[in-house]
């Protein structure tokens, strides 16, 4: 498997763009000018935010989607629907609860009309291949997760595709469970056991891209494009501990803050009222501010290692850390996070007092909150539909981000006690329900 | 047992019949005999039916029930191969959805005892003096009562395919055909089962009610358990009247047991949930069937057939290939299908007009609307009574499991029991002691359908979380706030679901228990059943349309307008978990 000589192109990726309609009727570009080769005999890996389109990118090669423009060949073919050669392992494993686990693993050759003893044979030494002997006759609902994902690896496996596509395989397992998988699965990929030519990942997160894959590359977000190719030359099997290890990630780390910070000064996700916000919980926000105010970080963390601390994906240190400096409790840079004079001073405040500062922060720094207040006040009712601000922020992104947006704008003002929200009514107003 | 075992049996060991072969054989061989004697009945010149007129005599009756078994076995089975085929086809055809689904909706509220008029000259003229005509009439009038809901189950299941099974199937190249016995159909299956068993249980009160029909001067008498009982009222024989009812005990005792209980066992594989629930559902039946070995090792080229058939690489013609995720369709042919649909139904509509209005004037309208307002009334009155009972009674029994336990089939039995069996009891004592029948029938509307309402707050308020009700202790909830704040918003879901059941089935209801008779007796209730009834008895069909038509119009608004609403609201509010 590691025929390098072969060197032919599996898959050739050339300028792909996609847009998806946006609530407003226009398109929101989700992919742009994607260029992706993968060669025989590889495991490359895709990382980036949620949202930097990755998932949208496996989709397309997966022939589940198709590109707005751009060019998508696997083994010299335009992709059209799901190529041959080419087999999926999914996040959610994608079992079906109603058969077996050989029956699982056959589906797929069942699928291509494979004779019933050979498909037997195949299926077979697929599932003792991937370690699932003796598990051939439960069913997934019997299998613990980890299980049921080698079932996942198996059915992929047993069609011989030249290409696996993982999307996200580990990260709905528990930490242990997902690590022996990884193991495993890498200890086949360089014993050449596996019946493929190479292997394309989605991952978001980094440990992970780092421990497994031999190039990685990075997506930024808004719209998703490649900002870095990296190689990962390191021989298998990989330590954690190892220096050169931990420098790697914690370089693709300040690499993934800084397209952060680049953004920084025009506010993040769009500028003005079209700011899109993440869903982090007010409780969340206090919590952590108060875990950076206090010792032994003093203000001033690490990422990777706030990471391990709160046992968290890289991908949700972002959106927190992107929630504080949004809201100027605090500044990423580098990889790092630090607290702001104002963080400190909310570390250290009573319930009321924090409430206080977290609506005057919420004001000056979050466009659309202002713009909420100042037509509630302006109308003599004082209440105005959540669809009148809806259709404003629909004018800026998809219906999904202006849906977490408006939920998010709800629960930080409910928490600063800036305006109330009737959910049953869809209504903002201004009196408060005491 | 090694993996050989299960997929290879070795023959010798395999082949050896056990004692569960002996069990399982003779019930298969009886089943088999049943199924050809009441076949050949059905071959009978109708003239058949005057010489061999249905009798009073008890020993009959197995053999009656055995038939009205048949028609509904052959209405089950008619119901679902409408139900996948229907179903699919609303589900994968954007165009064909827009006709399909409203059409069902509206289908739904038919009263279908009201259909019978028609069928019944319908089928008979497709096969004159033949017994098979009149059988096929009730058959398709138990498939009216029993397709619309399995129908709507199948079809909300194949939108509702999880999205990565989807993507799986199509990434591992599964065929259109494939993927709907693979995917489309186990996915479906569990609602589909259970919707079955609801229609199944209401199919018993048309099935009795078809049996025997008057239709202007035509009367047929299909020998069958209802006919039994019609001519029981004829002859005013009580004791009749309670063979029947013990008859029709049995039978659905059987049916529960021998077909449906097995299904069920069989189809808990299907539910899509990642985890091992606690119970499974158990069936003594399908163990047995389990357990041998002969029979077992003879139903592997059944097994094998199966899956070649699911496997056929069937091409599925292009028109009806239109992908629910590719690019919108041409508008052009959006336009000419929406205004094809739409002369369809000004031309019917048209028809329907002038068929009507040749014999009927605004006054007839006016006045059928004026029964259907009291029945509107009769049913809201019965609704209200039987809420103000049911529900606190089924909460009682909800919170107390081991009873549950042995109450819930209890009433899943009642509500399938089919009540106008019941009915010349009570029409007895509304003779005996001379009650107003525009009172009193009234209770008959909803004997057979009240039962829903009880076994579904049974089931909400078993369901109910202990730890709420632990915790509404803790505050010393009690008395109305108690009700008020804790368990009828948490029943409340289930109460709606088992409330539409039970309105809808009243008002299909109203049509029998409107108008009764015992002997010469006759009472009448006022009411759109009783008008219904009596155009349809005087073969007077331009009435027997407008009857349904009006409560068609009542049913869908009173759906549209009242329970739709609440249960929107319980599934947004009052869901808990």
């Amino acid at each position: 498997m590691l025929d390098i000589a072969k060197n032919s192109n599996l898959l050739e990726i050339r300028s792909v763009c996609r847009s998806f309609p946006k609530g407003s009727g226009e398109e929101l570009l989700v992919l742009e000018k994607v260029d992706l080769t993968i060669l025989s005999g590889e495991i490359v890996g895709l990382l980036g935010r949620s949202g930097s389109g990755k998932s949208t990118l496996l989709r397309i090669i997966a022939g589940l989607i198709t590109p707005s423009s751009g060019d998508a060949k696997c083994r010299g073919e335009t992709i059209a629907g799901p190529p041959n050669g080419v087999s999926m392992v999914f996040q959610s494993f994608a079992l079906f609860p109603w058969l077996t686990v050989l029956q699982n693993v056959e589906l797929g050759l069942e699928a291509l009309g494979v004779e019933s003893d050979e498909r037997r044979k195949r299926a077979l030494a697929a599932i003792d291949l991937i370690g699932l002997d003796g598990f051939e006759s439960a069913y997934p609902k019997e299998l613990s997760g980890g299980m049921r994902q080698r079932v996942g690896f198996a059915r992929a496996l047993v069609v011989h595709p030249d290409l696996l596509l993982m999307d996200e395989p580990f990260s709905a397992l528990d930490v242990l469970t997902a690590e022996t998988l990884r193991t495993d699965l890498i200890d086949l990929w360089i014993e050449g056991r596996l019946p493929i030519k190479s292997v394309l990942m989605v991952t978001h997160n980094i440990e992970e891209a780092v421990l497994m894959c031999d190039r990685i590359l990075v997506f930024s977000s808004n719209p998703g494009r490649v900002a870095a190719e990296i190689r990962v030359d390191l021989p298998h099997p990989r330590n954690r501990l190892d220096p050169t290890f931990r420098q790697l990630v914690d370089t693709i780390y300040a690499r993934m803050t800084q397209r952060a910070e680049v953004r920084m000064p025009q506010g993040i996700h769009g500028t003005g009222v079209g700011m899109a916000l993440s869903h982090v919980s007010s409780n969340v926000l206090s919590g952590l501010i108060e875990t950076l105010a206090g010792p032994p970080y003093n203000g001033h963390v690490d990422l990777p290692v706030l990471a391990n601390h709160l046992q968290l994906e890289a991908d949700d240190i972002f959106h927190l850390g992107e929630s504080l400096q949004l809201l100027r409790f605090a500044q990423l840079s580098e990889g790092d996070l630090v607290l702001t004079e104002a963080g400190k001073r909310f570390a250290n405040l009573e319930t009321d007092a924090r409430k206080k500062l977290f609506a005057e922060h919420l004001m000056s720094y979050v466009p659309v909150m202002g713009l909420i207040r100042r037509v509630l006040d302006e109308r003599p009712s004082h209440t105005a539909p959540a669809a009148r601000f809806r259709n404003e922020l629909e004018d800026y992104m998809s219906e999904d981000r202006a849906d977490e947006t408006l939920k998010t704008i709800v629960s930080w003002a409910r928490y600063a006690e800036l305006f109330a929200y009737d959910e049953q009514s869809e209504t903002f107003s201004l009196e408060n329900p005491h | 047992m090694t993996l050989d075992d299960i997929l290879n049996p070795r023959l010798g060991q395999a082949l050896r019949p056990n004692i569960w072969d002996a069990v399982a054989l003779i019930l298969v061989i009886g089943a088999m005999v049943l199924l050809v004697y009441g076949g050949e009945q059905t071959t009978l010149p109708l003239s058949a039916l005057d010489t061999s007129p249905v009798s009073l005599d008890p020993a009959n009756l197995p053999a009656y029930a055995l038939r009205t078994t048949m028609r509904m076995l052959l209405a089950i089975v008619c119901s679902i191969i409408f139900t996948l085929v229907y179903a699919t086809l609303a589900a994968k055809s954007r165009r064909a959805e827009m006709v399909l689904i409203p059409l069902l909706d509206i289908l739904q509220s038919v009263p279908i005892l009201g259909f019978l008029t028609f069928t019944v000259v319908f089928f008979l003229n497709l096969f004159p003096g033949q017994v098979f005509g009149a059988e096929l009439a009730s058959v398709f009038a138990i498939f009216t009562s029993q397709a619309w809901n399995m129908t709507f189950s199948m079809y909300q299941s194949i939108r509702n395919v999880p999205k990565d099974l989807d993507d799986a199937a199509l990434s591992f190249h599964l065929s259109a055909w494939q993927r709907f016995w693979r995917l489309d159909v186990p996915f479906a299956m569990p609602g589909l089962i259970w919707n079955t068993m609801m229609s199944m249980s209401g199919g018993w009160f048309f099935v009795v009610a078809s049996e025997a029909i008057t239709v202007g001067n035509t009367t047929v008498t299909l020998p069958g358990v209802g006919s039994y009982v019609a001519l029981g009222i004829q002859q005013r024989n009580l004791p009749a009247i309670g063979y029947a009812i013990l008859t029709m005990l049995l039978v659905i005792i059987a049916y529960d047991q021998l077909l449906f209980r097995p299904v069920v066992a069989w189809a808990d594989k299907f539910r899509f949930e990642q985890t091992a629930s606690a119970t499974e559902p158990t069936s003594w039946m399908l163990d047995l069937f389990r357990r041998t070995r002969a029979l077992r090792a003879l139903t592997y080229p059944f097994a094998a057939l199966n899956r070649a058939f699911s496997n056929l690489h069937l091409a599925i013609p292009e028109s009806l290939k239109i992908p629910v995720r590719s690019a919108p369709s041409s508008r052009t042919i959006d336009a000419i299908w929406l205004a094809l649909i739409v002369a369809g139904t000004g031309y019917a509509g048209w028809k329907a007009y002038q068929y009507m209005s040749a014999t009927l004037g605004l006054s007839d309208i006016l006045s059928a609307a004026g029964f259907g307002l009291i029945t509107l009334s009769r049913v809201v009155v019965l609704i209200t009574l039987a809420t103000l009972i049911w529900v606190p009674v089924g909460v009682w029994i909800g919170l107390r499991p081991k009873l549950a336990e042995r109450v819930q089939p209890v009433a899943q039995f009642l509500a399938a029991f089919p009540a106008n069996l019941a009915f010349p009891v009570f029409v007895v004592i509304i003779v005996r002691y001379g009650l107003d029948p525009n009172i009193w029938l009234s209770p008959l509307m909803i004997l057979g359908t009240q039962w829903y309402i009880l076994f579904n707050v049974i089931a909400g308020a078993s369901a109910f979380p202990t730890d709420l009700r632990e915790a509404a202790g803790s505050f010393h909830l009690k008395g109305w706030r108690w009700w008020i704040k804790a368990i009828l918003p948490g029943i409340f879901p289930y109460y709606v679901t088992g409330a539409i059941t039970a309105s809808g089935g009243s008002w299909n209801a109203s049509i029998v228990a409107e108008v009764a008779s015992w002997g010469d007796t006759h009472l009448t209730a006022k009411g759109l059943g009783a008008y219904i009834a009596l155009a349809t008895e005087a073969g007077d069909f331009p009435r027997v349309v407008l009857g349904i038509t009006v409560m068609c119009i009542l049913v869908t608004l009173f759906n549209r307008l009242i329970w739709r609403p609440l249960y929107a609201f319980g599934e947004r509010r009052l869901r808990l978990g």
